[in-house]
């Protein structure tokens, strides 16, 4: 199920070059950010939980997600070059799998472990809150990754697509319809992290289980759906 | 040597297989640019492009326009004194749509032409760096300035037929068009900038939106936490630091418009001058890069 060679050129794609910017870039901007915080309002539960839950989760786990995950295939299939890789004697899911294990990597080195260190650096982990808001990225990663892998195969505005799911549901029907908080991944997220963080300290609007059956769902279907579609590729020219 | 031939060929050729010059007008170098503006203008709301192309622009067009309709809707059905929301307020509002336009559409003016390598054919003909610049800068902020201006001119015309006062309409109307121009200026600037780094169009959109959203994010976190702290001073400062905000603020200085920042903390008139100068900086500091991204490009 997994193709080191192909996991080569995927990680070589998403991080060669100057591509790696934006990734680098969010991160370190996220730490900044938690530092100067941290030097100028001091440990603070509640201002951790704020930049944790409002900059890492919301706004820095789905940019990076929709990075990797639409650029572990997006620029292939969009210059073409996924003909010769669909050539050679590689099962389909086989590829979209080991795409999938390479952006969930990327994704969570790049937003999880920022995210925890920025816990750390904003209240030293008190009420667990570093740690919650870490799993919570991790666990987004995953699914982010396979959604907007799906997505690169769908569509050649991946991107475009990822962002409107990203900002517009997510961020703006989430915050004004209720009902639309229970299809986000970033709740889902949220559930893991009010699991493990104490009491009070993080709310989510789904419960855990249910949080863990669609996270798992969605990242499962997703991937099987994208390997679907890579069977029946279709190279369209650039419009 | 065949019959219908009438003049001898020239001694120079070996073989003259009839090829001629073209012998019409030469419409030059301000043709070209003005053709390269109207075409990035239109490529911009996917005219002259494929149906699948269309289909985002509009999208966000008539998104950014619907809530000035219902406004007015509402306004003249229930005969409000007023218009719901301020005309300098409406584009902060809607800062997403805006955001999410520019990022699709700010990597498909320049990024296309660095990867299909299509900017030396452009130089090829009598356009030089500036034109090349110049036209998608003013392509871009045009695009903006329609998608930004039309939901205001819908607010306007819906306040007169409302029957709401002239005079008050108009100088509010005035003073969203300018805001919504520098608005266009700015982030069309970022977006170029940022679109011209990357041939990948799909890593272009996510830099754009990116730069659009974090900073923004980032600002709005500090100053929520500035606001519990008490420090209303650190609020007004902050908006400095995304593009929106410094809007926001330059309007609230000099135009008249109540801020968005928590509480109506917003920058004082000596503030706002920054503001001014910050947002005037960016605007030619963009420029001035996107002439220097394309001093060198392509081969």
């Amino acid at each position: 199920m997994y193709n080191a060679t192909v996991a080569r050129l995927t990680y070589r794609g998403l991080l060669g070059r100057r591509r790696a910017f934006i990734l680098f870039g969010l991160p370190a901007l996220l730490l900044t950010v938690s530092a100067v915080v941290r030097v100028l309002v001091g440990a603070d539960d509640g201002t951790a939980s704020s930049v944790l839950g409002g900059l890492a989760l919301a706004t820095m786990v789905p940019l990076i997600g929709v990075v990797a995950g639409t650029g572990a295939i997006g620029p292939e299939i969009d210059d073409g070059s996924v003909v010769y890789l669909l050539s050679k004697p590689v099962k389909r899911p086989t590829i979209i799998f080991t795409k999938l294990i390479v952006a969930i990597g990327v994704t969570v080195v790049f937003s999880a472990v920022p995210t925890l260190i920025a816990g750390f650096i904003l209240n030293g982990n008190s009420q667990q809150i570093a740690v919650a808001y870490a799993a919570a990225a991790a666990a987004a990663s995953v699914a982010y990754s396979a959604v907007f892998l799906l997505l690169g195969t769908v569509t050649r505005h991946a991107v475009v697509a990822g962002l409107v799911y990203a900002l517009v549901w997510e961020s703006l029907f989430g915050s004004l319809v209720p009902g639309a908080r229970t299809l986000s991944v970033q709740q889902w997220a949220l559930a893991l992290a009010q699991r493990i963080g104490a009491d009070g300290a993080i709310s989510s609007d789904v419960g855990l289980p249910l949080a863990l059956v669609l996270l798992a769902g969605v990242t499962a279907g997703a991937t099987w759906f994208a390997g679907r579609k890579l069977r029946s590729l279709t190279l369209a020219g650039e419009e | 040597m065949p019959p219908e031939t009438t003049s001898a060929p020239a001694q120079d050729v070996i073989h003259n297989i009839g090829y001629r010059n073209y012998s019409g007008a030469r419409l030059g170098r301000s043709y070209a640019r003005r053709s390269l503006f109207s075409q990035s203008l239109r490529g911009a709301y996917g005219l002259g492009r494929s149906a699948k192309s269309k289909v985002l622009p509009m999208i966000l067009f008539g998104v950014m326009c619907l809530p000035a309709a219902i406004m007015v809707a509402v306004t003249v059905a229930t005969k409000l004194n007023k218009l719901p929301v301020e005309y300098t307020r409406y584009a902060i509002i809607m800062q997403v749509v805006i955001g999410l336009f520019l990022a699709a559409q700010a990597p498909q003016s320049v990024s296309r032409d660095l990867r299909f390598r299509t900017v030396p054919l452009y130089f090829s003909r009598p356009i030089e760096r500036v034109d090349y610049v110049t036209a998608k800068f003013a392509a871009m902020v045009s695009a903006l300035f329609l998608l930004t201006a039309t939901p205001l001119l819908i607010l306007y015309v819906g306040a007169l037929l409302a029957k709401l006062d002239f005079a008050d309409q108009t100088k509010g109307f005035a003073q969203g068009l300018v805001s919504v121009a520098l608005l266009s200026l700015l982030f069309a600037g970022i977006g170029l900038v940022v679109a011209a780094l990357t041939p990948r169009r799909g890593f272009g959109v996510a830099a754009v939106i990116g730069v659009l959203t974090i900073s923004y994010g980032v600002v709005t976190t500090i100053q929520s936490i500035a606001f519990q702290r008490d420090s209303f001073d650190a609020i007004g400062w902050m908006g400095l630091f995304s593009p929106i905000t410094l809007i926001d603020g330059v309007q609230t200085a000099f135009l008249s418009a109540s801020t968005a920042f928590p509480e109506g903390h917003g920058p004082s008139t000596a503030a706002g001058y920054v503001y001014l100068l910050v947002l005037l900086a960016l605007i030619a500091g963009s420029y001035g890069l996107l002439m220097r991204r394309y001093r060198k490009v392509g081969l």
